[in-house]
């Protein structure tokens, strides 16, 4: 459904993008994972044909994105990272007025908005500036999907929202999903990985690693282990004099140390035991995304 | 398609209604402009305050200083004894027109038949000094004429002044048509440079442009209520300057509001061009401000007349749309003029028209480099 081939594109110099290859299948929900910066909006902004790509190409639904972006643009629904709909406007005003634009009405479609509308119409009169974070982003989604698009451009959707309508919106994305619509979303956040069929981590312009998250994670060589005392910044300078550990990462609560050898818990315990930590706890994890993707960013030169 | 369009203009609508400063604006400034400009740019005079030496305190200035009292234009507020006395009344400002009758004044006129009078005027205000000292001229001579005596003078040129389609100077003839274009260019220029400028602002000009519609469908949907405000803002002005300050339409109403319109195009067309240069509401702002309002003072001839401008100046004021369509209200509204009369103005309004739309539709982006 979206192809690119070698997408580059800069700003004054500054290069945003860099070789930019990947798919993503019809009717897939894929995610793209990467800090601020990263060039994920630039990616969107060329994808929904808003921009032209410096080189290489990208086809969305078999058309190309700078000689048929009038044929894309009747098929795709874009969800632009910054809020952007009326907010001197009502929720149902904005909704009937892009309803209207993409000729269409909002009782043609609804029942592709019906279970996020229902949330939206106890303030269907309110305008869309008084809103919360989590409201303007369902309402955004709305108008975005009120023209049954082949393929939904999410960027940043759950950017400053809670963590509750967050978990709510990507409940949304896979009843979307299930209605057979292609998802193109991204998310500076990495626990947001795992909720994508597959992910691509980017940095710095670049798609550093791309598969299932599921792969991600169990392709992940290295040992792993967290590690909890009761005196934190003492035990990080403490692990990072162990020879037998390459990387400290705080994780939450938690240390996270990663090695390519094989690390003994039971020895790291004793080590620390040794150096007066108390409440000592040592675990072998799984690794989640944020490991990968900090695991990348050290391999990556630069 | 009109159903997209009418769905654009009722969105536009409310954002007009829900913003205060964009009511203030159109409404609220025109109304402001016209009642300024018409109580404050005006050659008339009352009660201008004069001091008067006299010097020959005879029958004859006396009957004089009566005279120039009388008419209500000239008020004297101090007789000082000398020269000195009345340059400290110039000096305080309280005195505009000074006016000196020697001694011996009606001596003079009687047996000589020639009696000098001196006017002196505040010319640090050098307009209203020579309206001053023009009227003051007229009422001496008019006192003259009364007295009857005057000689008549064996050959004579007789100089008759008729002031045609303004007889009594009425500064609104003027200044009606000027805050007509005026008003047109800034409210229809910079309101239509604004809100697209505030949907580039705002993002959502990208969620517009990634829909099926056409760029033609969002510009004539964003700027067609500003348009018709507009209008509706001329109408206003037109119906004010005829109500509150006399100013008629001799000629045709339909073709001055038709040429309106056609004016309001090209405003229209700056407006589109500016907001196409411009990607916030701020810029919009300034540019228009600075592009649109000061030309369309100073070099329109709204205030200055073209003709004592400068020559590099009057070559400037030649791509002032405002120039030429304050030619086509004065030619029609003072002058009762048709069609043949303002043609040439209005093809050039309409070629200003045809290059800004083109120039603006070439710098729309569709898509971004």
């Amino acid at each position: 459904m979206i192809v690119t081939n070698d997408i580059s594109k800069s700003y004054a110099g500054t290069p945003a993008l860099a070789g930019i290859n990947f798919s993503v299948q019809k009717g897939e929900l894929f995610g793209l994972i990467g800090p601020d910066g990263a060039g994920k909006s630039t990616l969107f902004k060329i994808l929904t044909t808003l921009l032209r790509p410096a080189t290489g190409m990208a086809r969305v639904a078999g058309f190309d994105t700078v000689k048929d972006y009038r044929s894309i643009r009747k098929i795709i629904g874009y969800m632009p990272g910054r809020f952007s709909l009326y907010q001197d406007l009502s929720v149902l005003e904005n909704l009937t007025f892009f309803a209207t634009v993409f000729g269409t009405t909002m009782a043609a479609n609804y029942h592709l908005i019906e279970e996020i509308y229902l949330q939206l119409e106890p303030f269907k009169n309110r305008r869309a500036g008084q809103l919360s974070g989590g409201m303007k982003q369902k309402l955004a989604l709305c108008c975005a999907l009120i023209h049954e698009p082949q393929v939904l451009f999410l960027d940043e959707p759950t950017t400053g929202v809670d963590a509750v309508s967050r978990n709510e919106f990507w409940i949304m994305l896979k009843r979307l999903k299930a209605h057979g619509i292609t998802i193109l979303v991204s998310t500076p956040y990495m626990d947001e990985a795992n909720r994508c069929d597959r992910i691509a981590l980017m940095q710095e312009g670049r798609i550093m690693q791309m598969d299932t998250p599921e792969n991600m994670v169990t392709s992940y060589r290295k040992s792993l282990l967290a590690v909890r005392t009761n005196h934190f910044y003492a035990l990080i300078q403490d692990l990072r004099n162990n020879p037998t550990v390459e990387r400290v990462e705080p994780f939450g609560e938690y240390l996270h140390l990663t090695s390519q050898a094989e690390m003994d818990p039971q020895l790291i315990h004793d080590y620390l035991l040794a150096r007066g930590h108390t409440a000592i706890e040592v675990k072998p994890v799984t690794a989640s995304i944020e490991d990968v993707f900090l695991d990348l960013l050290e391999a990556t030169p630069g | 398609m009109l159903k997209i369009f009418l769905a654009f203009v009722r969105k536009e609508t409310f954002h007009i209604l829900r913003d205060t400063r964009t009511l203030v604006i159109l409404f609220g400034m025109p109304i402001a402009l016209v009642l300024i400009f018409g109580y404050t740019i005006s050659n008339e005079f009352k009660g201008a305050s004069i001091a008067i030496v006299d010097e020959a305190r005879d029958a004859l200035s006396a009957e004089l200083i009566a005279h120039l009292t009388a008419s209500g234009h000239f008020e004297l507020v101090a007789q000082p004894p000398d020269m000195a006395g009345m340059e400290k009344a110039f000096q305080t400002g309280e005195v505009k027109l000074g006016i000196v009758i020697p001694a011996g004044f009606e001596q003079s006129f009687f047996r000589e038949k020639r009696a000098a009078v001196q006017l002196l005027a505040d010319a640090t205000e050098p307009n209203y000094a020579t309206t001053l000292t023009n009227y003051a001229t007229q009422m001496i001579t008019a006192f003259q004429q009364e007295q009857g005596r005057v000689e008549v003078l064996p050959y004579q040129v007789g100089v008759h002044i008729q002031m045609l389609y303004n007889p009594t100077l009425v500064g609104a003839y003027n200044f009606i048509p000027g805050v007509v274009a005026l008003i047109l260019m800034l409210i229809c220029a910079m309101m239509t440079s604004l809100t697209i400028a505030r949907e580039k602002e705002t993002g959502t000009m990208d969620l517009l442009l990634v829909s099926p519609l056409s760029p033609m469908v969002i510009l004539l949907g964003k700027v067609t209520p500003y348009v018709v405000l507009s209008f509706v803002n001329a109408v206003i002005v037109f119906l004010l300057g005829y109500l509150v300050f006399d100013v008629p339409v001799r000629g045709s109403i339909v073709l001055l509001l038709v040429l309106c319109l056609l004016y309001l195009m090209v405003a229209l067309g700056l407006g589109v061009l500016i907001s196409t240069l411009a990607a916030t509401q701020q810029t919009a702002m300034m540019t228009s401000l600075f592009t649109l309002l000061m030309p369309t003072m100073i070099l329109s001839g709204f205030i200055f007349p073209i003709a004592s401008m400068p020559t590099a100046l009057q070559y400037a004021a030649h791509i002032i749309p405002a120039k030429y369509f304050i030619e086509i209200e004065k030619n029609i509204m003072l002058k009762g003029a048709g069609w043949e009369a303002v043609q040439f103005s209005s093809l050039v309004l309409v070629a200003m028209m045809l290059f800004l739309f083109a120039a603006a539709w070439r710098n729309f982006k569709v898509v971004y480099d």
